[in-house]
């Protein structure tokens, strides 16, 4: 027994490394992968949907082993690559892409932290006090992705598709920033898990702030190139934008990666202006920690949800910008709006001493 | 580059942009709460009116055979040369038969040219519209694929008494 002891301690050292972190990347990494192989099922159903159809509804019951399919399917294709592609690049850029999509999650928290016997877990992977910055820098790299496969793929489609998409992401990333600015001026702090806390009650940070509330939701679906900002992939002009010349799993890299980062651009609106795990007034029930806490972390994820049905939602309503409409309201709206609210948080905060 | 003026410029609230935004997203929030349009096909069947111009065939009597004479009109009149027919004598009250009446599905249009022209009724388009076919010759459809009973038919021939 003393050896098994000694094995099972050695196990739990590793396991328990940074406050679990290990566990908590291996949950996170899942749960993104199943979210995000249902989350195309779901947009191909709400597309369905707002089209009067059906969707798909032959694999499993009700087409809920479709996702399962699309995978198997995209495996099993031929991995092409173009002759005037740059092949380092041109593999690198899926990567960058999915790398970028997962470990974005590491600093935003699902839930409150939580007693484990005598140790105390938080349940994000790791509370670094500067969180949101690691979340822009990483998005900012996110952006390499899109140009290395734009470029790379020695194609004109992808390169216009590659450029556009540098240029909406850094036009958009401005706005963004001073967006959080806002935040960060309120929570005092650029840990995610103080902002989230900063936000108890109703002190909501979309409530307190709507413009920058709406302005950092507008950047944030013109980070994730989702609809009404797709330029870079705009089908009509020009095929498939930055991925024309990717096939099998490197498709699929860009199609995850996508679709993670949606699931990001939801967490990190939920962390910033939707109060987080939080739900309002819940400690004046008195209902007991673990209650309390199961509770606040299926907030959470009733928050992602009606998020991500937001993002398909929106997907499937409004038609895309032109390219100079796109930059004229980033630079010229956005911005000046985003800039606004930071005077206007200011002001808040002197007039009441928040 | 010369500024065309709109036809209709915008107004305050449209140039706000947000509450044409809510317009359009609760027209498609709607839209997800009204019947679906779909019809699931290898298990719920078009049942096409009797205007539908599906695969031509053959009719046939209950107890004369084909009503076909084997005038070859149809084949004449064929925009696309599907039609073949090769004629042959009875001692039937009809003297004439089709002793080879051949369409060929791939040349097919479904113009309906064929019914049109056909002096007996004998030649009608049905309400088929399932053709499959591996090869080239399983699309050459002979007599044993075209007569079709005329109680099938009816539908379709009491259509043509009525607007043809």
């Amino acid at each position: 027994m003393g050896f098994l002891q000694f094995i099972w301690d050695g196990i739990w050292a590793v396991l328990s490394l940074g406050n679990f972190a290990l566990i908590k990347i291996l949950l996170i990494a899942n749960i993104i992968l199943i979210t995000v192989s249902y989350l195309v099922y779901f947009e191909r159903k709400i597309s369905a949907w707002t089209q009067n159809r059906i969707g798909p509804n032959r694999v499993g019951w009700r087409g809920a082993l479709q996702p399962f399919a699309d995978v198997f399917k995209l495996l099993l294709k031929e991995d092409i690559v173009p002759e005037k592609a740059n092949k380092p690049l041109h593999t690198l850029a899926p990567f960058i892409a999915l790398f970028v999509a997962f470990s974005t999650y590491a600093v935003l928290p699902i839930g409150p932290a939580i007693q484990i016997g005598e140790e105390t877990v938080n349940l994000v992977v790791a509370d670094i006090n500067m969180g949101i910055l690691y979340v822009l820098a990483l998005t900012s790299i996110g952006v390499y992705a899109i140009t290395f496969a734009g470029y790379s793929s020695g194609s004109k489609y992808s390169l216009l598709g590659g450029i556009r998409s540098s240029a909406q992401m850094i036009s958009y990333e401005v706005s963004m920033g001073f967006s959080i600015a806002g935040v960060v001026m309120m929570a005092e702090s650029l840990s995610p898990i103080k902002i989230v806390e900063s936000q108890s009650g109703l002190l909501w940070n979309a409530l307190i702030q709507p413009i920058g509330f709406i302005t950092f939701v507008v950047a944030a679906f013109a980070e994730t190139n989702r609809l009404p900002f797709d330029l870079p992939e705009a089908e009509p002009e020009l095929v498939g934008g930055f991925h024309t010349e990717y096939s099998s799993m490197k498709f699929a890299g860009f199609f995850l990666a996508e679709y993670a980062n949606m699931i990001i651009a939801s967490a990190m609106i939920i962390t910033l202006y939707l109060g987080g795990w939080q739900i309002p007034y819940i400690e004046t029930l008195n209902l007991g920690t673990t209650v309390t806490t199961i509770l606040q972390i299926s907030a959470f994820m009733v928050k992602m949800g009606a998020l991500l049905f937001f993002f398909i939602w929106v997907r499937w309503s409004i038609p895309r910008f032109r390219y100079d409409q796109l930059m004229s309201l980033g630079w010229k709206v956005m911005f000046p709006l985003s800039l606004l609210n930071v005077v206007y948080v200011a002001v808040i905060i002197m007039l009441f001493n928040v | 580059m010369a500024v065309k003026k709109r036809a209709k410029d915008l107004n305050i609230l449209e140039k706000l942009y947000i509450p044409e935004i809510v317009k359009g997203m609760t027209l498609t929030l709607k839209n997800m709460f009204r019947p679906r349009v779909t019809m699931e096909y290898p298990e719920q069947k078009f049942e096409p009116p009797a205007s539908y111009r599906g695969r031509p065939v053959l009719v046939q009597e209950q107890d004369a055979g084909e009503r076909c004479v084997a005038c070859g009109l149809c084949s004449r009149v064929c925009p696309a040369l599907a039609i073949e027919v090769q004629a042959n004598e009875t001692d039937r009250e009809k003297e004439r038969f089709p002793e080879k009446f051949e369409i060929n599905m791939l040349r097919c249009i479904f113009c309906g040219f064929c019914e049109e022209v056909c002096p007996e009724e004998a030649i009608v388009m049905s309400k088929d519209y399932e053709l499959v076919y591996t090869n080239r010759e399983d699309a050459i459809y002979g007599k044993d694929k075209l007569l079709v009973p005329v109680e099938q038919l009816q539908d379709r021939i009491d259509y043509l008494r009525n607007f043809k």
